[in-house]
């Protein structure tokens, strides 16, 4: 409700074209999570190729709404394609479930990760004419229905937030029902559901066909409001940036899976492209997790203190030896970088020494991880300080990486520090 | 008749690279049936480690030391800086979750290639690095039977291969750690109640792997001369279906998985068309999943409760 609301108010707060096209991304990737929860939350199945069905459903919307077949096209009233789309999404997805019934864990893994990567290869490579190869479909239709045309980007916000908040429903519904729980059962333990009467194929089949539908509901609402689809849209970064709001907003939880997207999206696409922004989003995200994980208050100060001396001292004694060294500056913007320009070490040429830090913090972060106790905490000052050097050397210069590291992160960390996620809830699982 | 040949030579060489690379892959799999995803992402480094090699000691044409002391220290180093990637990757991210669902390590794994290729992209930018390699082997330095022509470098890459191959076989044969090895795949928990000090042996494991993924790092580069941050992503799918196909977990099946592969796409390549290749190659891949997802020369596993 309270998302409903919040988004309902968004664009008249006044966003720019850019604000909302993020917004507009981040939902359809809220989307994606909140099916993909189905498969991968709900049933406990690793799919690898469910941007696939994300890209069939872009493609089949395309096809059927632009003038790729035949002499005049085909044109389509969104009434028809959208469930004609979504139906053969479903279909497919039994098909691909089929055969891997019987494949467990990481076979299942592996069969759906080529799956995706074959399609696309498809796409890029097989009928030209049609699919259009590397060079996509271009000029699909605008979704519309009873004299309705979505044209603008306003409108296709409150479609995507009104469909986003539609399935969420239905699938509040679905997941307190006997399917629902059927699936988390077969999560669980398959055998023992199994032993249970539970149907263990038809049940992981529905997941995948569940899965595969709002996944190629959000690839027609995709392919439409970006008038052109491209083989590159679907391929693994779309993939790894979904699983990334999957596991941050916690598998298993709806509210978690589209908080999770919706959070990741709006830091990737959004705050990283601002210097400023970025450089509020890195240094709160530093003290939050400082203030998170240190314990007393004491502690929490005296590593703060040092770390601001360290970086005093660290400035004053480089500067002094070579004014050089200290001559870059921070590159992020806003007021932090002006209170930092004494504090972090930029040298006038960035690029290199900046890899070399980058380098060097990644050793550090290993190392602390590594450690216990006091050592710990002696080595996060200049953990901390060096990873504030590096922010202003490198990451904000290179966003774009930047934004793709921190994905890479969020799944690592989040599996090893909190793998249920922010909102999801602990599963206690007896290792076998 | 010459360009049958032709291909099945092509083939064998691009099929060992890839054996080396599902040879780690599988081995992996075998200790901590664990399907490390950023195995092609190893293999990756391993090449720009050979590429700076290069550099450092004067470039392709201006080489300041005798060719097969650099190509020795590039494949030295290469083996070592990326076997020890791996044994920091085991060490950071999949040790804590040795006990942890299935999926969680799995997950891990896409996150740790993901990062390891946009790390490399940030350090090394996106424009391709070029190894030159003609510059000081030449392609003349080969040696032709009818019109198939074969150069130094891809003896060179076949050669290594078999004896890093052979070798391994041996270590895991004959040497204590190599039963310690199979002790730990065949069973962890045992293993370790008879003394053994599992997260050494897996830490071995994981370095003798990625050393491999980085030889033959150096070796791609070499042979493609190009190099660039996504090649381990490509190369790491080739792989993961040599091991498959020959059955994950299986060193044998690793190698002639990885041959078969390699002499599959040649011949794809060859007779059909290139750009239907991968695509073979993954139906190729989903097809034995389905028949028999134990592959060639792999146990068919059953379900414990």
């Amino acid at each position: 409700m309270a998302a409903a609301v919040a988004g309902l108010v968004l664009p008249l707060l006044g966003l720019g074209g850019f604000q909302l096209q993020v917004a507009i991304d981040a939902l359809v990737i809220a989307l994606l999570a909140v099916g993909l929860n189905i498969v991968v939350g709900w049933a406990g199945l690793l799919d690898l190729g469910y941007v696939a069905f994300f890209g069939f459903g872009a493609y089949g919307y395309a096809l059927l709404s632009s003038g790729q077949i035949g002499k005049q096209g085909i044109h389509l009233p969104s009434i028809l394609s959208l469930p004609i789309v979504m139906i053969g999404a479903a279909v497919l997805g039994l098909m691909v479930g089929w055969p891997s019934r019987r494949l467990i864990g990481d076979y299942l893994a592996i069969v759906t990760l080529f799956f995706g990567e074959a399609f696309v290869e498809f796409t890029n490579n097989v009928a030209p004419k049609t699919l259009g190869g590397p060079n996509g479909v271009i000029s699909i239709d605008a979704i519309r229905s009873f004299g309705y045309q979505f044209v603008s980007n306003e409108s296709y916000y409150y479609l995507l937030v009104v469909v986003l908040v539609a399935t969420m429903a239905v699938l509040r519904l679905l997941d307190t029902s006997r399917t629902g729980r059927a699936w988390r059962a077969v999560r669980e333990d398959s055998l023992a559901a199994a032993a249970m009467t539970i149907p263990v194929n038809r049940v992981k089949l529905m997941a995948f066909a569940f899965g595969a539908m709002v996944a190629a509901l959000a690839g027609t609402i995709f392919a439409a409001q970006q008038i052109s689809v491209f083989p590159t849209d679907f391929d693994t970064p779309i993939l790894i940036l979904v699983y990334a709001g999957l596991i941050l907003g916690g598998a298993g939880s709806i509210a978690g899976a589209c908080t999770g997207a919706l959070v990741v999206m709006v830091i990737y696409d959004g705050l990283l492209r601002s210097p400023a922004e970025s450089g509020y989003l890195f240094y709160g995200l530093v003290l939050l997790t400082l203030v998170a994980k240190l314990r007393p208050w004491r502690r929490l100060a005296i590593v703060l203190a040092a770390t601001a001396a360290l970086g005093f001292a660290a400035h004053a004694v480089v500067g002094a030896i070579s004014q050089r060294a200290v001559a870059g500056g921070p590159q992020s913007g806003g007021w932090v970088a002006a209170a930092l320009r004494d504090w972090v070490i930029v040298p006038a040429n960035p690029a290199v020494p900046g890899n070399w830090g980058f380098v060097l913090l990644v050793c550090l972060l290993i190392a602390l991880v590594q450690l216990k106790g006091n050592w710990r905490t002696v080595l996060l000052v200049p953990t901390v300080y060096l990873a504030a050097c590096v922010w202003e050397a490198r990451l904000v210069v290179e966003y774009a990486v930047t934004a793709q590291l921190m994905i890479g992160a969020i799944l690592i960390v989040m599996m090893i520090a909190r793998p249920q996620g922010l909102l999801g809830a602990r599963r206690v699982e007896a290792p076998t | 008749m010459a360009f049958f040949f032709q291909e099945l030579v092509n083939g064998i060489i691009v099929g060992s690279l890839y054996a080396l690379i599902a040879l780690g892959f599988s081995m992996v799999y075998g200790v901590l049936k664990l399907l490390n995803f950023a195995h092609g992402d190893l293999y990756m480094v391993g090449a720009f480690v050979g590429y700076f090699v290069i550099q450092w000691f004067g470039g392709p044409t201006a080489l300041t030391i005798p060719v097969p002391l650099l190509l020795t220290i590039m494949f030295v180093l290469a083996a070592l800086l990326t076997g020890g990637l791996g044994v920091a990757i085991e060490r950071f991210a999949y040790r804590p979750l040795r006990n942890a669902p299935r999926i969680a390590p799995l997950i891990t794994a896409i996150g740790i290639s993901f990062f390891l290729e946009n790390a490399a992209l940030l350090l090394f930018g996106a424009q391709f690095r070029v190894y030159n390699t003609p510059d000081f082997i030449p392609f003349s330095s080969g040696f032709s039977i009818g019109s198939v022509t074969i150069d130094a470098v891809q003896i060179m890459v076949v050669v290594l291969g078999l004896v890093l191959m052979i070798g391994l076989r041996q270590l895991v044969i004959q040497t204590k750690l190599g039963k310690q090895m199979r002790a730990v795949a065949a069973d962890r928990e045992a293993a370790e109640m008879l003394g053994i000090n599992v997260n050494f042996i897996i830490a071995a494991t994981f370095f003798l792997g990625s050393a491999l993924a980085g030889v033959a790092g150096v070796m791609a580069g070499l042979l493609f001369n190009q190099v660039t941050n996504t090649i381990g992503f490509v190369a790491g799918l080739k792989a993961f279906t040599a091991a498959v196909v020959g059955g994950i977990g299986s060193l044998p099946g690793a190698m002639l998985g990885g041959l078969l592969i390699g002499i599959a796409e040649s011949f794809i390549t060859g007779y059909i068309s290139s750009t239907f290749t991968n695509l073979i190659v993954f139906g190729l891949l989903i097809v034995v999943m389905l028949v028999r997802p134990s592959g060639l020369l792999g146990r068919v596993q059953l379900q414990k409760v």
